[in-house]
């Protein structure tokens, strides 16, 4: 891990400096703040987001399979590593992406961020808010969009983002209108909005959920997989918007994508995760060098090349491990 | 329009924060009532359930007897018919809590209501809130169909007293509908038909279709410590009125206090345990990753 602890530390100082802003949080046409001055004040003495070797696992009871290895395993338990040792900082204005595999444990460890998940080990501290003993002060600062649009599909994006906004404590009449501005900046026609849910292709149920995510304006966004099954016009509608968001209301970002081109376009930087384990942290610009370095490569490498080296899926090594599990 | 913490002393900052807790509770009245909008076919179907249910009980009351004078028929009619109002608000507040709970497991909002700034005690508030309305909605409904088909003896009601028995009832079922939305969060399959269970032990219990003193007396002591049996006691004597003498009378506050301090001991027991039993289950639901929608 010697790797890793350098690439921490080397990665800092690549970090935007423009952390000292007067932060004002107000969409347009927010009237009412969802935070008070003095606690928009103390956000400033915090980076956005501390996570301090944080883990957590599962147990998967995957059936009764005789002849397994291990204590846990005898039972037809599975331990799942979702998350193994992370520590990450991230400062506010930054947007860090999340690249990985699948199954390596990015939306496990928004979860846990998110005060979804309560982590094994480790702490979590959102603007100096410690996720598991000030849910409620980490809740009010954060919102996420996870990849399966996740609503009452029989009502309405209106009736279902009403909603969450009144959750958040934003007056109705507000946040009527803010659904109608957000929705059809992403390109969902007003008179959809009124209409159930369920009748939408998957593409427009995430840009509502997109919007529910924004309509909020936190100050620490949760991104998993935000852009999954959106047209490359939609793609970039939203990356618009977060930049927006970032750029107008002082907000952090967490990005997990599996789309190179929109970590590369977002992200300030990346991290890398294999098996719940942060495996390279660093600009894009960085990594592609190193990893350029490292293979020999007489030009720049691609962000998918970085990717593959990290996550150690080369075609060749996947074939290994197939064999190694035929013995 | 930036505001500050300290503004107008705390008692307004008080008031303020109960103004926004209300809101936020309004969040689930106001979404039960856009779900039983969309969803009217099957409130229908459950409003014509019931109503039947409640006729088809109150039928047994008509059943000729040499034992009743015409007037006991209609204090027997008018017992049924109570015992089925209430049998029925407590299934549809039950039935409420239950099914948002599970609805918001299978569509995965329920990972978004709990990541939101609210308190738990404003979400079950809110949730049983909507329950309680939709309740006493379709048992008014309900008491209106019976009232085409039986007559049904009002005169010696105090509806005063009906309404606060009511009240002190429904306390005790926000309660209970807490602990009801425990089994759908942590169960998804199966969780809702689970709750069935608690009902059923209060329909066995409380009285409904018969006075408790019928049970043997293991099954009495259980029923002094349902809530359902002093509401539903207490719903009778205040709608029914109360023999003095051999007359029914409209029943006092008086008459009616060994009904409203069970109640009201029972609110108070039961909604804090609610909540710490929900507490529990989220905690084991955080640590176990039970909220993810598959599996
Ligand atoms: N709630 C849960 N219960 C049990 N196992 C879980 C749970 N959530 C995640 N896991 C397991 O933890 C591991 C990491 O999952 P996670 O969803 O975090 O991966 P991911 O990086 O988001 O993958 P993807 O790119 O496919 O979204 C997987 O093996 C997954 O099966
Ligand atoms: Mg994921």
């Amino acid at each position: 891990m010697a790797i890793l602890k350098d690439e921490l530390e080397q990665s800092s100082p690549s970090v935007p400096s423009s952390l000292t802003q007067p932060p004002e949080i107000k969409l347009p046409g927010r009237k009412t703040p969802l935070l008070s001055a003095e606690e928009l004040a103390e956000l400033d003495q915090h980076d956005a987001l501390v996570i301090d070797h944080v883990s957590k696992h599962f147990v998967k009871s995957g059936g009764m399979r005789l002849f397994r290895r291990g204590d846990a395993q005898k039972h037809g338990h599975k331990i799942v590593r979702a998350v193994d040792d992370i520590t990450l900082t991230i400062h506010r204005r930054e947007i860090m992406g999340v690249l990985g595999s699948n199954g390596s444990g990015k939306s496990t460890l928004i979860r846990l961020i998110s005060t979804l998940l309560i982590p094994d080990k480790g702490t979590v501290e959102v603007f100096g808010h410690n996720v598991v003993t000030e849910e409620r002060a980490v809740q009010r600062l954060i919102n996420r969009v996870s990849v399966e649009a996740a609503f009452f599909r029989k009502l309405s994006p209106l009736e279902n983002l009403l909603y969450s906004a009144r959750l958040y404590g934003i007056p109705a009449g507000e946040a009527r209108q803010q659904v109608f501005e957000i929705l059809t900046r992403l390109g969902i026609k007003p008179d959809r909005i009124r209409q159930p849910l369920e009748n939408m292709s998957r593409g427009m149920q995430q840009k509502v959920a997109i919007a529910r995510a924004f309509l909020t304006a936190p100050i620490l966004l949760l991104l998993d997989e935000p852009t999954t099954g959106l047209d490359p016009r939609s793609k970039q509608d939203v990356q618009v918007f977060v930049r927006e968001l970032r750029d107008t209301h002082d907000a952090t970002i967490l990005l997990t994508t599996h789309d190179m081109d929109e970590a590369e376009a977002l992200c300030d930087r990346i991290a890398i995760i294999d098996g719940g384990r942060i495996v390279a942290l660093d600009t894009a610009d960085a990594l592609k060098r190193r990893v350029a370095e490292q293979q020999g490569l007489d030009r720049e490498a691609t962000l998918t090349e970085v990717f593959m080296t990290y996550t150690g899926r080369d075609w060749e090594e996947d074939e290994a491990e197939e064999e190694d599990d035929d013995e | 329009m930036i505001e500050t913490k300290s503004a107008g002393g705390p008692l307004v900052g008080m008031i303020r924060s109960v103004g926004r807790e209300a809101n936020k509770s309004y969040a689930f009245v106001e979404r039960g009532w856009y779900l039983t909008k969309r969803y009217w076919a099957w409130e229908l179907v459950w409003i014509v359930y019931n109503v039947v249910n409640a006729l088809s009980i109150t039928f047994i009351a008509t059943v000729p007897s040499v034992h009743l004078t015409p007037a006991q028929v209609n204090q027997f009619i008018l017992y049924l018919a109570i015992g089925t109002a209430v049998w029925t608000y407590v299934s549809v507040v039950f039935d409420n809590v239950t099914e948002t709970v599970t609805m918001e497991r299978w569509e995965g909002t329920i990972e978004y209501t709990f990541m939101a700034p609210v308190s738990r005690l404003t979400h079950m508030l809110g949730t049983c809130l909507f329950a309680l309305l939709h309740g006493l909605l379709l048992t008014a409904l309900q008491l209106v169909v019976l009232g085409l088909f039986f007559h049904l003896d009002l005169s010696q009601a105090n509806w005063g007293m009906t309404l606060v028995i009511l009240l002190t009832g429904s306390i005790s079922l926000i309660g209970l509908g807490t602990v009801s939305a425990v089994l759908p969060m942590l169960f998804t399959e199966r969780g809702a038909q689970m709750a069935y269970i608690i009902r059923a032990v209060m329909l066995l219990v409380s009285g409904v279709y018969y006075p408790v003193t019928v049970l043997p007396g293991w099954l009495q002591a259980f029923s002094k410590v349902t809530p359902t049996t002093y509401m539903l006691d207490g719903l009778r004597q205040s709608i029914q009125g109360v023999p003095v003498h051999n007359v029914q009378q409209p029943a006092t506050i008086s008459m009616l206090w060994p009904d409203i301090w069970p109640l009201l001991i029972c609110g108070v027991v039961l909604i804090p345990l609610g909540q710490y039993i929900f507490h529990l289950a989220e905690r084991y639901a955080k640590r176990t990753g039970k909220l993810k929608r598959n599996g």
